[in-house]
């Protein structure tokens, strides 16, 4: 019987950490179909964040490091600056990348590190129990506003693909979601394309992945893709924010 | 033989890195270790090496880890403040076993203190580099030469008990220049690091570096492993030197810059009919426990200078477990002391001068 339909060789065949109804499993999965369609397991190096994403060292079959809360770009750089041939990509979500980790991000991106980012954003905090995340929009509930995120206390969320697209060194900022199948395809494209970049050695390249957060949004998993459909798309709308090359391309 | 140079104690160890096949350096301006940094962002690009200015040192610290994981000889060097935000970083590499080089150019403190030669972060260094139950190798040179010396000798300890190991220099050190011979001695591709993450080209099973543990009897069974190694350093890797200590009985314990001072201060003692000797601990962690200790047999009492308001004085009490007086003389804040105030006290102990 042809088999259609199988695990990718780069995600181990363990049980993983996350929630049902969490879209980590979906990012996982296309980040490891990703790597195997290159061909490239053998020399990329994973580095895992802190967060719900933590323990991917356990679940992606390259090498993997654990970074400090924040560090994965920073982590990243020393690898790829010390093994240029590696394949090196960051896993990191919102509290991580765009919270503690921003000084971090923000600079691998102008130094144009030859690196890929995947960036999960869930609006909130998961790992330590649904706190306000730097991405939580205003209004959103969590353990840490309860009342609603009152931007005139808390701030506004960071759009971090607008922000990165101003960057020089950003060669590529995607921002996708995994809601619906078609949606997964387009974000699998996406992935895909960060990390060809990397072999070419393009520069910088981010996707975020709008993500859903069902345990901490308090919501099943179809009504968190509903929330997220109908909340978070509007503050965070999807689509290519730099695509350098097409760019110097299109001005051609 | 190789011919003497004059260099600064910052170039002397930014040369004897490379020398030693550091060929990452990963660092944040700060004073006063700027020598450093700029003699590595002259010589690495000639030499196919990475000199990287981050945007922080903990950005720094965190590439120095990425490229330690991934199995290459990396550095960073310091000051004082510098190395406080390091510290995180530090605590992550003792969690995971990565080896590397940090160095600490000590400036005053606390906070941004001054930028004048201190030794105030003995405690940093030796009790708390990090969070967590842990160890890093501590060396203090205390000439230029020596500085050089002990690069090399860092790395390859590092590597072999995999551990960071630090360089605990100071202001005065790392700006005063001396005649100094570098050794080659690359001994960087001779480590074999079957652990590191750097691609497994099909061959092996993925390889973790990780610091997590969340099964509270797997942490505690890998701290103890730690733990069993460090008790080997310690039997092992333990250094120190000592100036006229065969019949020493006033016996002055100090590192670093302060040692030059406290070891002028002894010639002048023994010139004055005073047997007094000096103790330099060469490695701060591990700490030369027996050859204070044994040092106290003959011992009336014991005197620690250092460039601080006494933090390597509560170690030489403890080694010799408070079995003497252990007086403590220095200057804090960046203030060198004079070899006569030394002297003077000295002569206190001994009741004056013979």
């Amino acid at each position: 019987m042809a088999v259609v339909f199988k695990r990718p060789h780069a995600l181990l065949d363990v049980p993983n950490t996350y929630c049902p109804g969490c879209t980590h499993g979906i990012i996982h999965r296309l980040v490891a179909e990703c790597i195997d369609e290159l061909g490239i397991e053998g020399r990329t190096v994973g580095v895992a964040p802190v967060g719900c994403a933590v323990m991917a060292y356990n679940f992606f079959g390259c090498d993997m490091i654990q970074a400090p809360h924040g560090r994965a770009p920073a982590i990243a750089t020393g690898v790829k600056r010390s093994k240029p041939d590696d394949i090196v990509f960051a896993y990191q979500g919102d509290g991580d990348l765009a919270a503690i980790g921003t000084a971090e991000t923000v600079h691998a991106a102008t130094r144009g590190e030859n690196i890929t980012v995947i960036f999960v954003n869930n609006a909130i905090y998961g790992m330590t129990g649904g706190q306000m995340a730097p991405t939580s929009l205003p209004g959103q509930v969590t353990q840490t506003t309860p009342y609603g995120r009152d931007v005139s206390i808390a701030g506004y969320p960071i759009k971090v693909c607008e922000m990165l697209s101003t960057l020089e060194g950003t060669e590529y900022a995607e921002r996708v979601t995994v809601d619906c199948v078609k949606n997964v395809n387009k974000a699998k494209k996406a992935i895909k394309k960060a990390f060809q970049n990397q072999l070419d050695g393009k520069g910088f390249n981010i996707v975020e992945v709008v993500s859903s957060c069902p345990t901490n949004w308090g919501l099943a998993p179809n009504d968190a893709l509903e929330w997220l459909r109908n909340n978070m798309l509007a503050y965070y709308p999807l689509g290519v924010y730099k695509d350098k090359s097409a760019e110097k391309g299109a001005e051609k | 033989m190789a011919e003497k140079i004059l260099m600064k104690g910052n170039e002397a160890l930014a040369e004897a890195a490379i020398q030693a096949g550091c060929l990452r350096f990963f660092g944040y301006p700060i004073t006063p270790q700027t020598e450093l940094a700029a003699y590595m962002a002259k010589r690495m690009p000639k030499i196919g090496g990475t000199y990287l200015q981050a945007e922080s040192e903990i950005s720094a610290i965190n590439m120095v880890q990425g490229a330690a994981a991934a199995g290459v000889r990396a550095m960073t060097s310091s000051s004082s403040p510098g190395i406080s935000l390091k510290t995180e970083g530090i605590s992550y590499m003792c969690g995971a076993d990565l080896p590397a080089l940090i160095i600490n150019v000590q400036r005053g403190g606390p906070g941004l203190g001054g930028i004048q030669p201190s030794q105030s972060d003995y405690w940093q260094a030796t009790k708390a580099p990090g969070h967590g139950d842990l160890h890093i190798l501590v060396f203090a040179p205390s000439s230029v030469q020596e500085m050089a010396d002990l690069v090399g000798h860092a790395f390859d300890t590092a590597d072999k008990y995999r551990m960071p190991a630090m360089i605990l220099a100071d202001g005065m050190l790392g700006q005063m220049m001396e005649p100094v011979e570098l050794k080659s001695g690359d001994n960087a591709a001779k480590q074999d690091k079957p652990w590191a993450a750097c691609g497994h080209e099909n061959k092996r099973e993925h390889n973790i570096v990780n610091s997590l543990y969340l099964q509270a009897n797997e942490l505690e069974a890998k701290i103890k492993e730690r733990f069993e190694r460090y008790k080997i350093i310690e039997d092992n890797e333990t250094m120190c030197d000592e100036y006229m200590m065969e019949d020493a009985e006033y016996v002055v314990v100090a590192y670093g810059a302060s040692s030059r001072i406290a070891r002028a201060a002894v010639r002048e003692a023994r010139r004055n009919g005073i047997k007094a000797g000096l103790i330099r601990p060469i490695t701060l962690w591990p700490f030369p426990k027996k050859d204070i200790a044994a040092a106290a047999k003959n011992a009336k009492a014991f005197l620690c200078v250092e460039m601080s308001m006494g933090q390597m004085v509560d170690d030489v009490r403890l080694a010799i477990e408070c079995s003497r007086p252990v007086s403590f003389f220095g200057h804090t804040g960046g203030i060198i002391p004079d070899p006569a105030e030394v002297l003077a006290e000295i002569e206190k102990l001994s009741g004056g001068a013979k």
